[in-house]
């Protein structure tokens, strides 16, 4: 009977037991997700916002006080319409996909500290379970581009595996010098050494926070990372998946209703998934810019959603301002500028730890 | 030349650069209008809805000469002449098919006696293909409606006849 209990404390979250360690599991994850899918609606609203602003347009302003409720209601309309499935497509991964690329997105936010022990799954290898969900994310778009049994689908199911492969890998170098850095694949850690270590340090202003940020000693690395980041997400000026000039929609071709609606919302939970990401690698994570009074009076988690937003910004902007790649430009960028660079700089960044003795090693100051 | 431009795109210069160009615009006056609350201007030579005008005394102008009918590159426009109550030569039915118009503006250059004309109007919009029939009556009703602003019109447009 206590085994059962637990259990059912375990799994639902409710104290049957009294308040153990994991209650309050899935509540949290509950309450994750919800916040996470509103601010998804709004980084959607905003994303508008910010493209149409550029454009001298204002952008969707007429659902709510300044749009504020737009998402919601196009959430409302694809729901509402009719799916249609193609006769020659593969129904059973046709729908299958959509879920596969909402899944994986929405995964990968268990292990995202949003504050200091926030996170839902603190484990250890934090990193690489990030890197591991959103690599499995293009098996999402592979399945739609195949399940569709459309040339255009497969078309774009195909650049965007090759594109999306061929990004991981410089991401991945670019997550090995923070980790040369760190020594610890916990996110936790990684944000915790990037307020204990740093330029702020050496130049003995340790209250000047955003100076000991990573951003900072690799920025050449946040760069690389951020304009993979837009890759991986198949934002502008990389979404060749769905280039309309040539393939409509691309993978999204032959998709309507709800199941466009759950890639819509896969896409750009991921794309805040990276966003918090390079918050979390290369901005401190919820540490305030400056160790001083008004600053840190302020909840971590808001400096947190404050720095995804400012990425976000660039993301969007990003969009607006930069055109579409060709196919083999994007290639090139990938394996023949950002690979090397990457590489060398992790040559580059173990040289010079190994030198100078520098690296967080769970003390002030960054030298042990 | 070609070292320079390494440099050019290893520190991203165009980029920035946009970036700071499209800051530029993203706090610039937006050019978009509220459509429905108002109004973008509308040219004096700005040829709409048409109009059959009248003179001051209430008398039609149309003389039922047939050039407008004669010029329409579309062939919307069907007129039947007659004489009218006074015995003067006037038109029993003026119609012009709204569907088929090109709004060239040929009628209203072809009239001698400025009578039909395509006045400021572009909100008609029906939702019926039967409404934008339209005969003399409502021709008629047209230019009694929008008399004041298609004068102000032709007479700004005067000039530069």
């Amino acid at each position: 009977m206590e085994f059962f209990l637990s259990a059912l404390d375990y799994l639902l979250g409710i104290p049957f037991l009294g308040w153990g360690e994991n209650v309050g599991f899935i509540y949290k994850g509950l309450l994750l997700l919800v916040a996470l899918l509103i601010f998804v609606a709004y980084f959607l609203l905003a994303d508008r916002k910010i493209w149409a602003a550029v454009q001298m347009r204002r952008g969707p302003n007429l659902v709510g006080i300044f749009g504020l409720f737009q998402s919601f209601a196009d959430m409302l309309k694809f729901v509402f319409k009719e799916p249609v499935i193609p006769a020659g497509s593969d129904k059973f991964v046709f729908l299958l996909a959509p879920f596969v690329t909402v899944m994986l997105a929405l995964a990968a936010w268990a292990v995202i500290p949003l504050d200091y022990g926030w996170a839902l799954a603190d484990i250890n290898v934090g990193i690489l379970y990030i890197f591991a969900i959103s690599s499995l994310g293009v098996y999402g778009i592979i399945m739609g581009g195949w399940a569709s049994n459309s040339k255009y689908a497969f078309l774009g199911a195909l650049r965007s595996a090759a594109q999306m492969v061929s990004y991981e890998v410089s991401i991945g170098f670019v997550i090995v010098t923070v980790l040369l850095l760190v020594g610890s694949l916990n996110l936790t850690d990684i944000v915790v050494a990037q307020s204990e270590m740093g330029l702020a340090y050496v130049l003995g202003v340790p209250w000047m926070n955003f100076l000991n940020w990573f951003w900072l000693p690799l920025f050449p690395m946040f760069i690389i990372f951020f304009i993979s980041l837009l890759a991986e997400t198949n934002r502008p000026p990389f979404d060749l998946p769905e280039a309309e000039s040539e393939l409509v929609a691309g993978f999204m071709v032959e998709y309507g209703s709800t199941p466009y609606m759950m890639f819509m919302l896969g896409e750009y939970v991921a794309i805040v998934l990276m966003c918090s990401l390079t918050t979390i690698l290369f901005l401190g994570g919820w540490a305030a810019p400056l160790e001083i009074a008004p600053f840190t009076w302020i909840p971590g988690a808001v400096w947190f959603i404050l720095k995804v937003w400012l990425v976000f910004f660039m993301v969007s902007m990003v969009k607006a301002f930069v055109p579409r790649y060709r196919y083999d430009q994007l290639m090139r960028l990938g394996w023949k500028v950002f690979l090397p660079i990457s590489i060398f700089m992790i040559f580059v960044v173990a040289l010079v730890l190994q030198l100078t003795g520098w690296g967080w090693h769970g003390g002030l100051g960054g030298l042990a | 030349m070609r070292i320079l431009q390494f440099l050019n795109s290893l520190l991203l210069k165009e980029f920035v650069a946009a970036f700071f160009l499209s800051m530029k615009y993203f706090f610039a006056p937006k050019a978009t209008i509220y459509y429905p609350f108002e109004k973008g201007h509308v040219s004096p030579r700005f040829r709409g809805e048409h109009a059959l005008r009248r003179y001051a005394n209430g008398e039609e102008r149309c003389i039922a000469c047939k050039l407008c009918e004669a010029i329409c590159p579309a062939q919307a426009i069907t007129i039947e002449a007659g004489p009218s109550k006074e015995g003067v030569r006037r038109t029993t039915r003026y119609d012009i098919d709204m569907t088929k118009c090109i709004y060239c503006g040929f009628c209203q250059e072809a009239c001698p006696v400025d009578a039909i004309v395509e006045g400021p109007n572009f909100e008609y919009a029906t939702e019926t293909r039967e409404e934008l029939f339209y005969d003399k009556a409502k021709l008629l009703d047209n230019g009694d409606r929008w008399e004041r602003e298609i004068a102000q019109n032709l007479s700004l447009d005067a000039p530069y006849r």
